[in-house]
């Protein structure tokens, strides 16, 4: 039981995406959505330094140092981007005008909090960037990890054991295992990936999940605008 | 007349002494005023206060300046490195140099307010967290916010792309990021451009950073 690659985790989460929606993406597995964002739909993805209007890595040769995502890896600009500063950015993001934070996590709680910049040691660095900004202001946050830890601990908990990065401010979840909504009744698995059962799906999760009626197949589709998201932020 | 352009390295950085907060642009190595940072390094200064998004990549003139041990404290969002450990690291793991860790919008925003002369902000951001213990919290419209005071430095290192002898900056892309926010939010604003340019050159639509923040620019050609 491996379940998606992390390729396929950010293409499903960009296949979500509905058009027109501004979405920020964090460091790490959230960047790669910006190389499959399908074909025909416009998104603005924003990235916190001050760029609006990023598209997937540009081709060998043409990198611009200063066209990066948050974790510095070269994108590109599509027509009709801006640049402004850190300022303009975060007011930006602190106003609610992003519909969208795709977020990576140490921890997910069942009521949406998110603890993703600190594990509480004193000794190892923490790392905040843009994420407690994002967690206030971004209408919904997704998150997107792997489903356990590397020593096989739960993410998905009832309460987070880390410091917190925002409360109750998580709406989605993408792991290598399935797609989970945080709803006001917990965690609801909306599709599940075909070589794992809902009850081993329990066993690897460090709270109470519920199986929606209409849960499907947990993989890449192109699917159409209209029926993309099941919460509207 | 005025004109704010300096020739060397040694003009730019006079007057930055022992113990000064420094302003650092730049988001990651995008942006940063690397050959204003290698000449501070070369004024061989210690008790620094370095403010910056970043602390270090591991391989740049911060790490320098730390491996020194000329750095007493580090103000910024994120001081992990993307890969692998750094000096900062060691320096924090063995309690050799302060960090005061702040959510990215929040730095921006505390060095907007001490450009602008604005007391502090509430935000909602870091509310309820560990970053905002200690500070007070007020609740507006239900919610609750978090009281941030203004950042100033002693001096401003700030990267453009262009600039005049007024001091008017324009920037490249990404690398605008805080060198705007940060021009104007130190007693001296020292900026290093790619282009130095004839006055009247740079569109006064186009000006992202009016002349009256920045009082020294220098040319470094890339």
């Amino acid at each position: 039981m491996k379940g998606l690659s992390r390729k396929d985790i950010a293409r499903v989460a960009a296949e979500d995406i509905p058009e027109g929606y501004c979405v920020n993406l964090g460091i790490g597995l959230p960047t790669m959505i910006a190389d499959y964002i399908p074909a025909g739909r416009e998104v603005l993805l924003q990235s916190e330094q001050g760029l609006l209007g990023l598209g997937p890595a540009p081709e060998p040769g043409q990198e611009d140092d200063d066209v990066v995502g948050a974790g510095k890896s070269h994108l590109t600009l599509l027509k009709g981007a801006s640049v402004f500063s850190h300022s303009d950015s975060f007011l930006m993001i602190r106003g609610g005008h992003i519909n969208i934070a795709c977020l990576g996590a140490f921890q997910v709680a069942e009521n949406g909090d998110l603890a993703n910049w600190s594990t509480g040691s004193s000794t190892e660095t923490p790392g905040v960037g843009g994420a407690m900004d994002l967690a206030a202001g971004a209408a919904s946050v997704w998150v997107l990890m792997e489903h356990c830890q590397r020593d096989g601990a739960p993410r998905l908990l009832d309460r987070c054991t880390y410091p917190l990065t925002g409360h109750k401010c998580v709406t989605r979840i993408y792991t290598n295992l399935a797609l989970i909504d945080v709803t006001p009744q917990g965690f609801v698995v909306q599709r599940i990936a075909q070589d794992i059962d809902f009850a081993t799906l329990q066993t690897l999760t460090g709270a109470k999940l519920q199986l929606s009626p209409s849960c499907t197949d947990y993989r890449p589709q192109l699917i159409s605008n209209a029926d993309a998201l099941s919460i509207q932020p | 007349m005025i004109n704010k352009r300096v020739e060397s390295l040694a003009q730019a950085l006079q007057g930055i002494k022992d113990g000064d907060v420094l302003l650092i642009g730049g988001f990651g190595t995008s942006g940063r005023p690397a050959e204003l940072l290698a000449g501070v390094f070369d004024l061989g200064v210690k008790d620094l206060t370095l403010v910056a998004n970043n602390a270090t990549t591991g391989t740049d003139v911060m790490a320098d300046l730390m491996r020194a041990n000329r750095v007493k404290k580090i103000v910024c969002s994120f001081p992990r490195a993307l890969s692998g450990k750094t000096i900062f690291d060691e320096l924090y793991r063995t309690g050799k140099i302060e960090l005061e860790l702040v959510p990215q919008g929040t730095l921006a925003e505390r060095i907007r307010a001490g450009a602008a002369g604005i007391g502090g902000f509430f935000t909602r951001t870091a509310a309820g967290t560990e970053l905002a213990r200690g500070k007070e919290t007020r609740l507006i419209d239900g919610q609750e916010y978090v009281f941030e005071k203004p950042l100033v430095g002693d001096v401003a290192l700030i990267q453009a792309k262009r600039g005049d002898r007024w001091g008017n900056l324009v920037y490249h892309r990404g690398a605008r990021v805080n060198n705007p926010v940060m021009a104007g939010a130190a007693k001296l604003v020292i900026a290093q451009v790619n282009e130095f340019v004839d006055l009247g050159e740079l569109d006064p639509e186009h000006i992202v950073t009016p002349g009256v923040f920045v009082d020294r620019v220098i040319e470094m050609k890339k």
